[in-house]
């Protein structure tokens, strides 16, 4: 309880701000994959979080949703403090929030339908009638009506990923979570969850953070991005400010060049053979 | 000479010498390790459980859901999937104990006992064990591929992100099922038992079938079924914890959750034993001597 309310007044009582993250570390076993990351999520805006397969930037996301207990530092999303919060706090929390996963991660052993109506059947009193009628004004947000019968595996994976949409809107979250929302999708299918992604963001003024490594759909729905490499926020900013950074490693990545030590390491192969040849 | 090939002996000694202590620490750390690991195993069947227990005892007065209609459906995969084939194993052990007990008893020239010794063997011990071991590739092993795919497939992490725990949301539903569902199955192939041993006792060993029956029942006191039931409720948890367990400790891939599946059924196998054993113990020591 002294937590809870320490929690709550001692967190950056800020109303443009939805997520603020502070000097957050994560790590594994002895392995410390985010190495101090601060930054915030204003209300209303669409983040896009940025980064190689390895950044830290999937972790970083988890982190988010409470799906991995950061080390170090501190993450306030509506006035708590993820870090020391309480079980039904978190609870009571994460019904506020809505997440998309890469997969999609639908219930494969129930319908499109029930899968969108599992929270409000969870956590709200609402009759099955009302229930109907929510999955269907779901469903037909992320243009997927008349799809409440099928399951997920008659599903395209954009389909999939549109299912899981709705599912995540369920609850009318404050704050969406989309993992890699674009990826094993061919382009106009992957155009598609960008619109799609747009339209919310346009319709309901919703938080919405997004963690992928696709540039043209980053710089299409992003407010503002964060670029993390190695653990570490190494940009922070606008697309335009993205753009136009004249940091060498962003530059890097926005214009795809591949790692130098990547040579190095064949020609470090090349003398090693040769080396075990002889 | 011989100066030398006593220093070549000692040589040779002190070559060897650290070995065997070498080979005994790491005995003795497998041995410490394999200790903590199989201990910690435990600690984490044991907390599953807890907390399926939990669920289904405590949380539905804390004003939680009880979720009876996915107990229900989980009942009657494990349940009623079984009956055919459970029905056809049971009916050969019956008819294989009778077989085997009659060997012996022929030679006393007390066949009438083939009865007694079928109906005391499937209820106190076969019957239970039986059903355990066809339960466990049936529904233990599913229950490692359930949940093995839902964490891979991120399911898992869904259910927790829409604030639903997976242990009142999942498990706590399977062990509901089991432990109804065992006591259950294990009655049928008491029942499966003891006509398989009619079987022979009616062609090979001179009885009716009102007759075996009438011997059958009479043989059998209460305590017998009793104990049978107790350890079949008790296999029910075991299979539904290591099956649960396995299937939620499953790594990335789809590998993983084979892994997951083999292990669950071996680890279900080696448990149901041994608590077979301390409850078979338990029963003896209890026993009124009469």
């Amino acid at each position: 309880m002294t937590m809870s309310s320490e929690s709550e007044s001692d967190g950056p009582v800020n109303e443009g701000v939805a997520i603020s993250v502070r000097n957050l570390r994560v790590s594994y076993s002895d392995r410390e994959v985010l190495h101090g990351v601060t930054f915030d999520v204003n209300a209303g805006e669409t983040m896009v979080i940025l980064g190689g397969s390895g950044s830290g930037k999937s972790t970083l996301l988890r982190t988010l949703m409470g799906l991995e207990k950061p080390s170090g530092g501190e993450i306030w999303i509506r006035g708590k403090n993820l870090c020391c919060i309480s079980a039904h706090d978190m609870a009571e929390l994460r019904k506020r929030l809505g997440v998309s996963f890469q997969s999609g991660a639908l219930f494969g052993s129930m319908t499109v339908g029930e899968n969108v109506a599992l929270p409000l059947r969870e956590h709200t009193r609402l009759d099955d009638s009302t229930i109907e009628v929510m999955v269907r004004l779901k469903l037909e947000e992320v243009g997927l009506s008349g799809y409440e019968d099928y399951i997920p595996a008659q599903l395209s994976g954009g389909m999939k990923k549109r299912a899981a949409v709705a599912r995540a809107l369920a609850m009318d979250p404050e704050v969406l979570f989309f993992d890699e929302p674009s990826a094993g999708l061919d382009p106009i299918i992957a155009a598609g969850i960008d619109d799609l992604i747009l339209k919310l963001k346009k319709a309901f003024r919703m938080t919405i953070v997004v963690v992928t490594h696709e540039l043209a759909s980053a710089f299409l729905i992003a407010d503002r991005m964060i670029l993390v490499d190695k653990g570490n926020i190494i940009a922070l900013g606008t697309v335009e400010e993205l753009k136009s950074s004249q940091q060498p490693r962003v530059r890097q990545f926005l214009d795809r060049v591949p790692e130098p030590d990547v040579a190095e390491d064949e020609g470090f192969l090349d003398r090693l053979t040769e080396r075990l040849r002889l | 000479m011989a100066r030398k090939k006593r220093r070549s002996a000692a040589f040779s000694r002190s070559l060897l010498a650290p070995q065997p202590e070498i080979r005994l620490v790491s005995v003795t750390e497998t041995v410490g390790q394999a200790t903590i690991d199989g201990l910690a195993y435990l600690g984490d069947l044991t907390i599953l459980t807890g907390r399926s227990l939990h669920a289904v005892v405590i949380a539905p007065f804390q004003g939680q859901r009880m979720r009876v209609e996915r107990a229900v459906h989980q009942a009657m995969a494990v349940g009623v999937g079984a009956i055919p084939i459970l029905s056809l194993i049971s009916f050969f052990i019956g008819t294989i104990l009778a077989l085997q007990s009659a060997y012996e008893l022929r030679r006393f020239g007390a066949m009438e006992f083939v009865a007694n010794a079928v109906a005391v063997s499937m209820t106190r011990e076969l019957g239970p064990l039986m059903t355990a071991i066809v339960v466990i590739g049936r529904s233990g092993s599913a229950f490692a591929a359930e949940l093995g795919t839902m964490k891979v497939n991120e399911e898992i992490d869904a259910l927790q992100t829409m604030a639903l725990d997976p242990v009142h949301f999942l498990v706590a539903p399977k062990f509901v099922a089991m432990a109804l569902m065992l006591p259950c199955l294990t009655t049928w192939a008491d029942f499966m038992g003891v006509l398989g041993g009619s079987a022979f006792g009616i062609a090979g060993a001179g009885f009716t079938f009102g007759s075996y029956i009438h011997t059958t029942l009479s043989a059998l006191v209460l305590r017998d079924i009793v104990t049978g039931l107790i350890k079949s409720v008790m296999f029910g948890m075991v299979i539904t914890a290591v099956g649960c367990q396995e299937g939620l400790s499953t790594g990335l891939g789809a590998e993983q959750v084979g892994r997951s599946t083999t292990s669950a059924v071996v680890k279900s196998i080696f448990l149901v034993v041994l608590v077979d054993l301390v409850f078979t113990m338990l029963f003896y020591l209890t026993a009124p001597h009469s």
